[in-house]
């Protein structure tokens, strides 16, 4: 059984729910899935097992192909590709890797390398398995780790706790997509 | 114009309430809220006049005509974000599409096209002060894109104003990285808890990428004293000048629950709040 942890607004203590579900559980994972602050691992201080680096796709150019056309800058809806100076740049914070260019120069003009945006962690603290998602910083989006992480999530006997993100924005969907009940951690006020 | 902006890193600091007491302690003609996901400044700032609403459309969200589909593939195989689901017909799930593109060009029957897809809702008070604001639909990515419209829509009309106060939002991920680009200073609200100090480091690293000048303030501080020697050692050791400490303030919750700013009531962290937002000033207004 999956369950994730949510709350519209930060602080509500959705943390605190979560990593304290996982402890009353007899057999549990902990997954955080707030790669931008993860906090849970602060909690369990678990002993580290493995950690394994996410890497997205990043188009780069080969210059001797490219002759300049801007069929890649045209297609990109992310603005990621600009041509300055008989130069193509790639923006790589904004890529969204979509493959898109890389597809469509006529030229074969680009390939992809390999970046890494983060990684995910896991190890044990008693009878959790702690799994934590670090996005690193200036990256604009986790989701990509969160995919991964959502792999550890286990079925059967153990209950899986998913430590959300706050809000309601993409990265909260990714997060919640797989979960059979969803917790929402409000507080009384006005917020 | 000078832009301050107050962000937290981890969420629940206090930072809406911080952010609205500066507002009205600096009378400041200009001011917007770049949480987008989850907005509550209108909540503490009360309006006289009537917003002006308008769609925000973000990326555009791929459809596939069925009657023209032969059902080749293509498109699911190409598509990177696992979008495109066959089920006896080829489907794009809503929330999945990036709108990237790359199924339209592709498929051989022409049978995707993209459609524009609103994706929130863009709100602007604006009288002798104007006040920025927007609510980005639930699921909804392209919070980035939103926060820019935010703060263009604000500079737009408030082009005079000396000071804009910005309300940030939590994390450190695309909508924070938005709200940096072109502020002068970051006001840092920390909290005494370890979550809050490994979500300070954090936010005070991407602001350094954009090279914006970095305060900090502690909020609640009284929670945890060491806690808060903590943060301010740490600010000492990597020159960041801290604005002050905010104790924890029960009266502040009420303020908030009868939609008042912790500034129109005497209470402790009023006063603090003052302290902070005059050494806030002196920091942002001063050369260097
Ligand atoms: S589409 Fe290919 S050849 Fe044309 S500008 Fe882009 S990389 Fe160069
Ligand atoms: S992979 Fe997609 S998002 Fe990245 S540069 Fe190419 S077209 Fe733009
Ligand atoms: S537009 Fe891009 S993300 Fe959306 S379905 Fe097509 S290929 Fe997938
Ligand atoms: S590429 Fe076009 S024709 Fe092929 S399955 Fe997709 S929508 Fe259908």
């Amino acid at each position: 059984m999956k369950i994730a942890v949510l709350s519209g607004k930060g602080g509500t203590g959705k943390t605190l729910v979560s990593v304290n579900l996982a402890v009353a559980a007899k057999e549990a994972v902990y997954i955080d899935c707030d790669v931008e602050e993860p906090n849970g691992h602060l909690f369990f201080e678990p002993k580290p097992i493995g950690s394994e680096q996410i890497v997205i796709k990043i188009p780069v150019v080969d210059e001797k192909l490219c002759n300049g056309c801007r069929k890649c800058v045209e297609f990109c809806k992310f603005n990621a590709l600009a041509y300055i100076n008989n130069k193509l740049i790639v923006f790589d914070e904004v890529c969204h890797s979509c493959g898109g260019c890389m597809l469509f120069c006529p030229e074969k003009a680009l390939a992809e390398k390999e970046k890494m945006i983060g990684e995910v962690q896991y190890g044990v603290s008693e009878n959790v398995t702690v799994v934590t998602g670090i996005l690193n910083i200036g990256e604009a989006s986790g989701i990509p780790i969160i995919k991964n992480l959502l792999n550890y999530a286990k079925g059967e006997q153990a209950i899986t706790f998913i430590d959300c993100p706050p809000g309601s924005a993409c990265i909260v969907m990714e997060s919640i997509k797989d979960a059979d009940y969803c917790i929402l951690v409000a507080e009384p006020t006005f917020f | 114009m000078k832009q301050l902006l107050i962000l937290s890193g981890k969420g629940g600091t206090g930072k809406t309430t911080l952010a609205g007491a500066f507002i009205k302690l600096a009378k400041a003609k200009a001011y917007a809220d770049c949480d987008v996901d989850a907005p509550n400044l209108h909540l503490v700032m009360e309006q006289s006049v009537a917003p002006k609403r308008t769609d925000y459309y973000g990326l555009p969200k791929a459809v596939i005509n069925t009657d023209q589909c032969l059902q080749c593939d293509l498109c699911r195989q190409n598509c990177r974000f696992e979008a495109i689901n066959v089920n006896h017909e080829y489907k794009v799930d809503y929330y999945s599409c990036e709108g990237c593109g790359v199924c339209e060009i592709i498929c051989p029957e022409n049978a995707i096209s993209l459609k524009p897809a609103v994706a929130g809702e863009l709100v602007l008070y604006a009288d002798e002060t104007v006040f920025s604001t927007a609510r980005l639909k639930m699921g909804s990515g392209t919070s980035g894109m939103l926060v820019t419209e935010v703060k263009k829509q604000m500079n737009l009309v408030a082009k005079d104003a000396e000071l804009a106060i910005i309300d940030g939002s939590p994390g450190i991920g695309c909508p924070v990285i938005a709200s940096l680009s072109g502020v002068d200073m970051v006001l840092i609200v920390a909290e005494p808890s370890i979550s809050g100090i490994s979500d300070m480091e954090r936010i005070i690293k991407t602001a350094e990428q954009f090279q914006t000048r970095v305060a900090v303030c502690i909020n609640k501080y009284d929670t945890n004293l060491v806690n808060t020697e903590k943060i301010e050692s740490f600010c000492k050791k990597i020159n960041l000048p801290v604005a002050g400490r905010i104790p924890f303030d029960s009266n502040a919750v009420k303020a908030i629950n009868s939609a008042l700013s912790i500034i129109d009531i005497d209470c402790t962290s009023g006063r603090a709040a003052r302290e902070v937002f005059a050494k806030t000033v002196e920091f942002l207004f001063s050369k260097s």
